[in-house]
């Protein structure tokens, strides 16, 4: 732990906007996969860059948290360096790159493969909160959508997506129904981790900066990736184990190593990656 | 390391470096100091605390300097800061009929009582680049006509006393704020003009101007364009009125609209309305353009599907620091996205290969 820097307050926000936040998350929590509207704040770094999480992060923080930020997956990624150097110096807060040490781990992108404990927040930068934002441009269309659980668009999205290519063409940012309500987005991370969500231990909170949005999907909820029943849903494979560690069932990102075509998959958790490594000295070559 | 981005920690410190080094360029030429750029750059200093929210000169003229002269990232380091204080209270609304005048014009009457007042004007300038290298400096003391001692009636208020143009809303409810609540649809004008004096101009400039090619067009005049200085008071509960706690520039722009006439309504003129901290009018008028444009619901008028009738497209997209920081946010990394999309693609084109394949075999 540092000293924080004196010139801001704990977590740089004042504790009046931090209460408006934890009040936006109580509700959240309250309603799962409700997106509640927040007086989000300008925070000293550009919106669509994590302003958001930080602010969610900034809310939760005690002086006792141990804070982990990944983006991509990784510690090391320019932006989750940026953030973590930014609540160091305003927080002063223990940092970590370990997921099971992390209390707090603010996400960009991915879902840890370490599984997460009830001791454990996870909280996701989203860019766009609004799952059907993208068939429908109108704030107040979508929420009146949401109020009468008319999903149909969505699902004659996904229906096209099988009758054009065979299957649903949908990655990353794939939709899903939490507790039963709120189709919801789980910000762009792969649908590889949307199984992640589901019944997960810890707390998933969700903050979207530019848009002004909070939402949470609390401990244990069901969490149900859209789908139909002779399309069911599925996740990426790879055909390869990483090649640095070896694991098979992680998110392996691909590597371009020259410009003759040659590639390397790689585990996207930098963390997980590491840690499996080091338990194989031998096969860390 | 396996890939080039990752080990972030010190090539952003060394990138930071080089920005500063770049920020100061050439040390043999002297640093460029705040005082100058609030005297000698005061428009961009006007925009940087108009679009950032803060009347304060030096800061905006600090994070001019600190931005490199980019005013966008000018007004965000503003911005950013802004949050960080503490909020002690609203003043009461200015009083801009009680303007002392730097500059008054109006389109709508050849003249008027108070007079027209060109003031320090870009307006009849032949447009010459000066190519001499030195600062152009000031030749001779400007003559300029006698301040007016007696305030100079709005000349909304000289058509108002005929009833001529719509009356304002005169209540004293509370204003929204966008700064401290959430912004929700439908917005109220009060919520619509705060989010376009806080917008960007040029995109407010490119409405205004759609609208007068004939995207939602009410015929607008210049009804005044005023520009001086204003004193803020603030209500005090211990005393039990309001003091003066300053005084700012401001520039405050009322167009005169046609309107025929509704049900409930005479035929009269309208108002569109613009507001900025310091000399800004550019973005004054364009705001007082798309104000009017936005009122079509309220007056009665047709919606004819114009971008700048449209509130929720307006408001959504009109603060720049929040379009600039997600258009800029596609540099981040997004390979994990990316990597699902690039399986996707090399999935389907397979999958129309082996169509092809099969189609052929079976001819």
């Amino acid at each position: 732990m540092t000293t924080p820097d004196p010139a801001y307050n704990f977590a740089y926000l004042d504790e009046q906007t931090k209460r408006m936040i934890r009040r936006a998350i109580l509700k959240a929590v309250a309603i799962p996969g409700y997106q509640v509207p927040f007086a989000s704040r300008e925070m000293p770094m550009p919106y669509g860059w994590g302003t958001g999480g930080v602010q969610v992060t900034a809310a939760l923080l005690g002086p006792e948290d141990v804070l982990k930020v990944i983006d991509q997956g990784a510690d090391d990624t320019t932006n989750a360096v940026s953030i973590r150097a930014f609540f160091k110096r305003t927080a002063g807060v223990a940092t970590t790159e370990r997921t099971e040490e992390a209390t707090i781990i603010q996400t960009r992108h991915r879902i840890p493969e370490t599984p997460l404990t009830a001791k454990q927040i996870l909280v996701y930068q989203v860019p766009i909160p609004e799952p059907l934002r993208f068939l429908e441009p109108r704030e107040t269309e979508t929420r009146t959508m949401h109020a009468l659980q008319d999903y149909g668009l969505m699902h004659v999205k996904l229906y096209e997506d099988i009758a054009t290519h065979g299957h649903i063409a949908t990655t990353y940012a794939y939709p899903v129904k939490v507790a039963g309500r709120y189709v919801t987005d789980p910000s762009p991370t792969p649908k590889f981790d949307n199984p992640k969500m589901n019944r997960n231990a810890a707390l998933q909170l969700f903050g979207a900066g530019r848009e002004q949005r909070i939402y949470a999907i609390p401990p244990h909820t069901e969490v149900v990736s859209l789908d139909f029943e002779d399309h069911p849903f599925s996740v990426q494979t790879w055909d390869r184990p990483c090649e640095l560690c070896g694991a098979t069932d992680s998110f392996l990102d691909e590597v371009v190593m020259d410009d003759q075509g040659r590639r390397m998959f790689v585990c996207s958790d930098s963390d997980h990656c590491a840690r499996r490594r080091s338990a194989r000295p031998e096969a860390a070559a | 390391m396996y890939v080039s981005v990752k080990g972030g920690e010190r090539a952003i410190r060394n990138a930071h470096r080089l920005l500063d080094k770049a920020r100061r360029g050439d040390p043999g030429l002297p640093a460029i100091s705040a005082a100058q750029i609030d005297q000698q750059l005061a428009l961009a200093v006007d925009r940087v605390m108009t679009e950032g929210s803060l009347f304060d000169r030096e800061l905006a003229a600090l994070a001019i300097r600190q931005a490199r002269g980019d005013l966008i990232e000018a007004i965000f380091l503003v911005r950013a800061y802004r949050t960080t204080l503490p909020r002690f209270g609203a003043s009461v609304p200015v009083d801009t009929a009680a303007m002392t005048l730097r500059r008054r014009i109006s389109a709508t009457f050849k003249d008027l009582p108070g007079g027209q007042l060109l003031g320090p004007t870009f307006d009849y300038t032949q447009r010459l680049l000066d190519l001499d290298p030195e600062a152009p400096t000031a030749e001779g003391a400007p003559q300029t006509a006698t301040a007016e001692e007696a305030a100079v009636p709005r000349v909304t208020d000289i058509l108002g006393r005929d009833g001529l143009i719509e009356a304002e809303d005169g209540s004293e409810a509370p204003v929204a704020d966008l700064t401290r609540d959430p912004l929700a649809f439908p917005a109220g004008r009060d919520l619509r003009l705060q989010s376009l004096a806080r917008g960007d101009e040029g995109f407010l400039l490119a409405l205004g101007y759609s609208t007068q090619r004939g995207y939602a067009r009410t015929h607008p005049f210049a009804g005044e364009i005023r520009i001086g200085f204003v004193q803020v008071e603030l209500y005090l509960e211990e005393l039990g009125f309001a003091v003066v706690i300053g005084e700012i520039e401001v520039t405050e722009v009322q167009t005169v609209n046609q309107f025929k006439g509704s049900a409930s309504a005479p035929p009269q003129f309208t108002r569109g309305y613009g507001l900025t901290f310091g000399y800004c009018e550019r973005k004054a008028m364009s705001m007082a353009l798309v104000d009017r444009a936005l009122r079509w619901r309220e007056l009665g008028e047709d919606d004819k599907g114009a971008p700048a009738q449209d509130e929720e497209f307006v408001l959504s997209h009109a603060d720049n620091v929040q379009a600039t920081g997600f258009v800029e946010h596609l540099k981040l990394p997004h390979y994990v996205d990316f990597q699902s999309e690039l399986e996707l693609v090399r999935k389907l084109r397979r999958e129309q290969e082996e169509r092809r394949a099969s189609l052929e075999a079976a001819e």
